[in-house]
């Protein structure tokens, strides 16, 4: 009885009963689509985070350049003056902008309490230069008079440890072939290449190219995750510290710390440990990620949200009333009811199994919904991008000339600073969750018992004698 | 089966009292069929509704069968007219999305009776007054007459001690009403009911054995002619 009179009524009364479900489902349907954007946001944040730091890293530890620091780029050819027409070719390991940190403040850190893993590493930049010297009092490079018959070439690359723990940009890749740096290869001429610039190289596992003049041997190429920004070359440490005359040095520190809630404690303890240097964690890089993404985060956590609940409370407040409305139109009917003895609480468990189905329908309409809405975000959400300057960015002196010497003084030939700063684009997933469907579920269902609350509470209210009275 | 001593009720409408019952004082016996006529608004309406433990009077009591339905609390009160009392209304009053045989099976839902015994009272309860072949028909598909005829097997399938109609016939054309008249002082004869109808038609009133008149909120019986041996 109970069913066929639940199933009766909402076909007596379907119109009504699909206009509240509609509305159920486009607020369930919106709280599932921005559940999901925002999944995908973070996601994409934290891919963005990942591809700077590598997966599982926590803190960074830097130092900002001293000016006039870093290694001098000059350099001669054959003597203290070039002769007009002398060839040259050289090939250098220069600092890529950052200031460095000592190597055994890897293991300064790693003795701190909470920190459960850290790795030091040193990223360069190998710079090519070929050509002829010219005549003239003075040489100048890349433009000035005289010049025009230089060429240069350059790559990055990157010292890694391999006896320290697995963080960095490169944890987050994948060896699509040959093997990572062994301990074993800790001092050998060997190296990782990335995936796009091996192509563009035409390297493999067991090629040989040059690096700081010397020959290298590939035993790895390394495909980056999406959105992740990888160096061209990784080689060991040992060997980047001596090419580069930086023996003893690296420029970044990573470090996973034991659990999330430890990462404030570690960064002072680093602070405390090293007061000059610079110590980031991932919700500080976080804050200085700027871009589409970042615009999309506020999209998806403020008017999404606040839109989503808005509708929800509006299609919870018309069912509520629409169910209120139609207990009123059959008061005269519950009057009866009551008059054969039917109890309040059997009628209000009808009127709540009315309001219940109407409310889990427009549940499942509204998953479908979730799910559509999120497949349109990601098809249709432009390419997002995240760019971040980190704090130790650096701009460095301009070329020189004296003579057939290339190169100037104190600032030397350093990458500009554009080159330390990361501009990263990610395409904007909306992944709906098994949290979301649930959450869906129960918002369906709390729909339908708000409105056969209401709407049982009316018919509780009413007297047989005055229901019976009431002309229809 | 019921005595009723002193009976008030009133309405409060704004800032007036509506004396709608004014002492009433009434006794009906097992097996009784008393119809209570008078004009509109003095009364009749609200004397069935205290009857059937629709209202509680504002003061006095009202006895059935040896228990005060003013002193029960409502949960009591709902039991009883669930076991004991049928309804029926002049506007029938069925439940417009269930079939006839529902709207009958609905009457027994109270008393926790099996899904297979309800269906098989609802069906000789149609079949007593001659709808078994409507049962599967919605309301809004049966005649005005054929619907009044569901709702006494409504009222009847629980086997109440009392039948309570008001205004049985009201909504009725000529012939329907003979028909239903006829159909209930049958049923009144076979089962042994005590009924209790309110009526505008002096025709129906007649078939009554006791007459009551309602005139401002009091109540005077006259004796009625007694209904024709069958």
């Amino acid at each position: 009885m109970f069913i066929t009179y639940l199933l009766r009524e909402l076909r007596r009364r379907m119109r009504q009963a699909i206009f509240v479900g509609a509305g159920l489902a486009l607020g369930i349907g919106l709280v599932i689509t921005v559940i999901a954007a925002s999944s995908g946001v973070s996601d994409s944040q934290g891919a963005v985070l990942h591809s700077l730091y590598g997966v599982g890293t926590d803190v960074s530890v830097t130092q900002a350049p001293v000016a006039g620091s870093g290694r001098p780029s000059n350099f001669r050819v054959g003597g203290t003056q070039g002769k007009a027409g002398t060839t040259f070719s050289r090939d250098i390991l220069l600092g890529a902008g950052l200031g460095t940190l000592k190597s055994s403040y890897v293991t300064t850190i790693s003795g701190l309490k909470d920190v459960s893993a850290t790795s030091g590493t040193l990223s360069l930049t190998d710079l090519s230069l070929s050509g002829t010297v010219q005549s003239g009092s003075q040489q100048g490079f890349g433009g000035g008079p005289g010049s025009g018959s230089v060429s240069s070439s350059s790559f990055t690359v990157t010292g890694i440890n391999p006896a320290d723990d697995p963080l960095g940009p490169l944890s987050s890749a994948t060896l699509t072939s040959g093997h990572g740096i062994t301990t074993a290869e800790a001092n050998s001429d060997v190296a990782v290449v990335e995936s796009n610039y091996a192509a563009a190289q035409n390297l493999k596992v067991g090629s040989t190219f040059k690096v700081a003049g010397k020959t290298f041997t590939v035993v790895g190429i390394a495909r980056a995750s999406q959105s992740a920004t990888l160096s061209d070359v990784y080689i060991p440490l040992a060997r980047a510290q001596t090419l580069a005359s930086m023996p003893g040095e690296v420029n970044t520190i990573y470090v996973s710390a034991a659990s999330s809630a430890d990462i404030a404690t570690v960064s002072r303890e680093i602070s405390a440990a090293l007061p000059k240097a610079t110590v980031t964690t991932s919700s500080d890089l976080a804050s200085e990620v700027t871009g589409s993404l970042t615009s999309a985060s506020s999209l998806a956590n403020s008017l999404g949200k606040w839109l989503a609940v808005a509708v929800l409370a509006a299609a919870f407040g018309i069912a509520s009333i629409l169910t209120i409305s139609a207990v009123s139109r059959r008061v005269r009917e519950f009057g009866t009811l009551k008059a054969m003895g039917w109890r309040s609480r059997r009628i209000i468990r009808q009127i709540m199994g009315e309001a219940l189905v109407v409310g889990i329908a427009g549940g499942v309409a509204g998953i479908a919904l979730g799910y559509g809405g999120a497949a349109l975000v990601q098809s249709f959400a432009p390419p997002l991008t995240a760019s971040t300057v980190p704090a130790t960015a650096s701009g460095a002196a301009g070329p020189g000339a004296t003579g057939g010497s290339l190169g100037g003084g104190g600032g030397g030939l350093a990458r500009a600073a554009s080159s330390a700063s990361h501009t990263v684009s990610v395409h904007l997933t909306a992944p709906v969750t098994i949290g979301a469907v649930a959450l869906a579920v129960a918002l369906a269902i709390l729909g339908g018992l708000i409105a056969g609350s209401f709407g049982g509470w009316r018919a509780v209210r009413l007297r047989p004698a005055a229901a019976l009275a009431r002309v229809e | 089966m019921y005595k009723l001593t002193a009976v008030t009720k009133d309405y409060q409408k704004g800032r007036i009292t509506v004396h709608a019952l004014r002492g009433v004082d009434l006794v009906i016996e097992d097996g009784d069929w008393l119809a209570i006529q008078g004009p509109t608004g003095h009364g009749k309406s609200t004397l069935l509704q205290i009857l059937g433990a629709l209202d509680r009077p504002s003061a006095g009591t009202v006895e059935f069968r040896g228990q005060d339905l003013a002193a029960l609390r409502e949960s009591q009160l709902t039991q009883v007219r669930a076991a004991s009392i049928g309804f029926i209304f002049q506007t029938f009053n069925l439940i417009p999305t269930l079939s006839a045989q529902e709207n009958v099976e609905a009457a027994l839902v109270p008393l926790d009776v099996s899904s297979a015994e309800r269906r098989e009272r609802a069906e000789q309860a149609l079949a007593d007054v001659s709808l078994a072949d409507r049962a599967r028909h919605l309301p809004s598909e049966l005649s005005g007459g054929q619907q009044q005829r569901v709702a006494i097997a409504r009222a009847l399938v629980k086997r109440p001690a009392v039948l309570l109609a008001d205004e049985p016939t009201g909504n009725l054309d000529e012939g329907t009403r003979e028909e239903i008249m006829t159909l209930l002082e049958h049923l009144w004869q076979e089962m042994g009911l005590t009924m209790v109808i309110v009526t505008h038609d002096s025709s129906v009133a007649r078939r009554a054995q006791q007459t009551g008149v309602m005139k401002e909120g009091r109540l005077a019986l006259e004796l009625g002619t007694p209904p024709a041996a069958t």
